[in-house]
């Protein structure tokens, strides 16, 4: 199928809209737009960050999963109490691929699952003294913990426990940061608000920590890394580079991460923020307080490290500038050979997404540098910022849909028939079983990494593998096939 | 009134954050903007307007300040 225009982008629309009943039509409205690059404000023309319609199907999580999930679940060092009951905690058990360096069990946590297991009687009669013994028994069954969160399951906040008492008390006994989280499940409407509490904790339990204390030597290169979460080794990729062009990176927050390094990153002298949406909070508090400046940066394809590394290195010498020039010259025949093997075989395809976070506009550079067009793209939790961002990248009179339905997900697809859709593991089956090739975007397909240079070769390799898997033309089966169009099956081949 | 962190943008704009909201909006002007005095009535790009008592001298950003709304 040939571009839209305007006009059948927005008939579009229209015509997905139809099967709701009129309220939900004026609210679900608001979430789906056309692109427009001349208008500089998101809010003009979507609306984001709202609760999502009851009856519909919302790829959304929980403040929960937005604290325990993303932000604090990779330090690895410390031990994340899922405190409530186990599931919360065990079906989200090691599930997001954030790797790490350790022996777990011993000096790291991070694919363990720690419960207080709440049951009947603790919600009765409350879990604070439960939470207590708890606190003890991690201490002597894993002594090189080096602290501890209370990550809420709702039943905390319904309840009331005070967890926070619990928590001091804890800290003194333990000698070691005991962090209570209150990212109970219901607040908020998206797992949005559950980084922005997490954020908070970190401000208020773990930043000062070693304020006073000068015994770590910094050096005018320090560097961290604010919102990788290592997601199949995409922190170490992108560590790489920075490395290679004159930075130390003295944190990484929070993907193969630790407490130390988040304790000592009031000493660095820029803050490299890549998940703008999950980490900007604590970067902006750091501005404040310890006056450390903060970028956004782009790790996906080779165009986006460029304009990146360039625009970091803009804030040293000449020396890393240098560096940073020494780097893309040294990358340049690997990434330029990716290219020249893939391009030819992803030309012309067209991609739409529906992801959360920074990938939604983050990954579209690395599709452009592939010869691939996004032709609509989406944020499960976005703020208005967000699209204010993504609004500049995208073409004119593509489709942006926020916090989009399962129906109308797909209901857009069967129109725009695009060549390759990346979701999540929710959605893959479904679009799978339609015939469309499909990539996870979010735990990139147990795959990775795709940050960094060496993240692109793969990133390319896996795009290519699915797109053009011959598998694609076999989904009707022989007897089906009807003489005269052999090939009606096939998508994407 | 809200709790509002200011900070200066790459392109030297005042950039107006309301962290209870997660809203993010540039200044589009300030009825006191001198080198001793900051504040009064700010307008933001978006046409909604806050209040602050002007504070002398001009506070350094990023700061985090309390605004009134004003209709």
């Amino acid at each position: 199928m040939s571009e839209l225009t305007r006009e059948e982008t927005e008939a579009l629309i229209q015509e997905v809209l139809e099967v709701y009943p009129e309220n939900a039509q004026k609210d679900r409205a608001k979430h789906l737009a056309v692109n427009d690059q001349s208008v500089e404000q998101s809010k003009k023309c979507i609306t984001s960050n709202r609760k999502s319609l009851p009856g519909v199907m919302t790829i959304r999580g929980c403040a929960y999963a937005g604290s325990k999930g993303v932000v604090w679940g990779p330090v690895k060092d410390m031990i994340h109490v899922s405190h409530g009951p186990v599931g919360c905690g065990q079906y989200s058990r090691a599930g997001r691929r954030n790797y790490y360096v350790g022996t777990t069990g011993v000096n790291t946590f991070g694919t363990m699952n720690f419960t207080s297991d709440f049951q009947e009687k603790d919600i009765v009669f409350g879990g604070d003294k439960k939470l207590a013994k708890i606190m003890n028994e991690i201490d002597q069954l894993f002594p090189l913990n080096k602290g501890v969160t209370i990550q809420s399951e709702c039943p905390i906040g319904l309840i009331g426990d005070d967890i926070e008492a619990v928590a001091k008390k804890a800290t003194k006994e333990m000698e070691k940061p005991v962090v209570p989280v209150r990212c109970e499940g219901f607040r908020g409407v998206s797992q949005s608000l559950g980084h922005h509490i997490a954020n908070d904790s970190i401000r208020d339990w773990v930043l000062s920590n070693r304020d006073g204390d000068e015994s770590f030597e910094s050096t005018p290169y320090d560097v961290s890394i604010i919102g990788d979460y290592n997601i199949g080794g995409d922190a170490w990729s992108s560590r790489t580079l920075l490395e290679e062009m004159g930075l130390r990176v003295i944190a990484q927050w929070s993907g193969d991460g630790t407490l130390a390094e988040m304790e000592n990153t009031p000493k660095a002298k820029l803050n490299l923020l890549h998940c703008y949406r999950s980490m900007n909070y604590v970067s902006r508090h750091m501005e404040e307080k310890y006056g450390i400046p903060w970028m956004e940066y782009n790790f996906f394809g080779p165009t986006k490290i460029e304009e990146s590394l360039r625009k970091i290195a803009s804030f040293f010498d000449e020396k890393i500038q240098q560096g940073a020039e020494r780097v893309i010259e040294k990358y340049r025949p690997e990434f330029e050979a990716v290219i020249a093997k893939y391009r030819p075989r992803l030309e012309g395809k067209r991609v739409m997404l529906y992801v959360g976070g920074l990938r939604p506009r983050h990954v579209i550079g690395a599709y452009e540098d592939l010869g691939m067009e996004v032709v609509g793209t989406g944020y499960e939790f976005a703020h208005n910022d967000d699209y204010d961002r993504t609004i500049k990248e995208m073409g004119n009179a593509t489709l942006i849909y926020d916090d989009v339905t399962g129906y109308e997900f797909e209901e857009f697809v069967k129109k725009v028939k695009p060549d390759l859709i990346g979701s999540g593991i929710k959605e893959k089956y479904i679009f799978q079983k339609m015939g469309i090739p499909f990539r996870q975007m979010h735990s990139w397909d147990y795959s990775g990494p795709y940050h960094g240079y060496d993240g692109f070769a793969i990133f390319a390799r896996d795009m290519d593998m699915t797109l053009n898997n011959p598998c694609w033309g076999k989904l009707q089966a022989p007897w089906l096939k009807s003489e005269e169009e052999p090939e009606a099956a096939a998508a994407g081949a | 009134m809200p709790n509002v962190m200011i900070r200066v943008k790459d392109d030297g704009n005042l950039l107006f954050y309301i962290a209870k909201k997660d809203q993010e909006d540039e200044i589009a002007s300030v009825e006191k903007d001198t080198e001793d005095e900051w504040g009064g009535e700010v307008e933001l790009t978006d046409g909604s307007k806050y209040y602050i008592d002007p504070i002398s001298p001009r506070p350094s950003f990023p700061t985090t300040l309390r605004f009134k709304r004003a209709d």
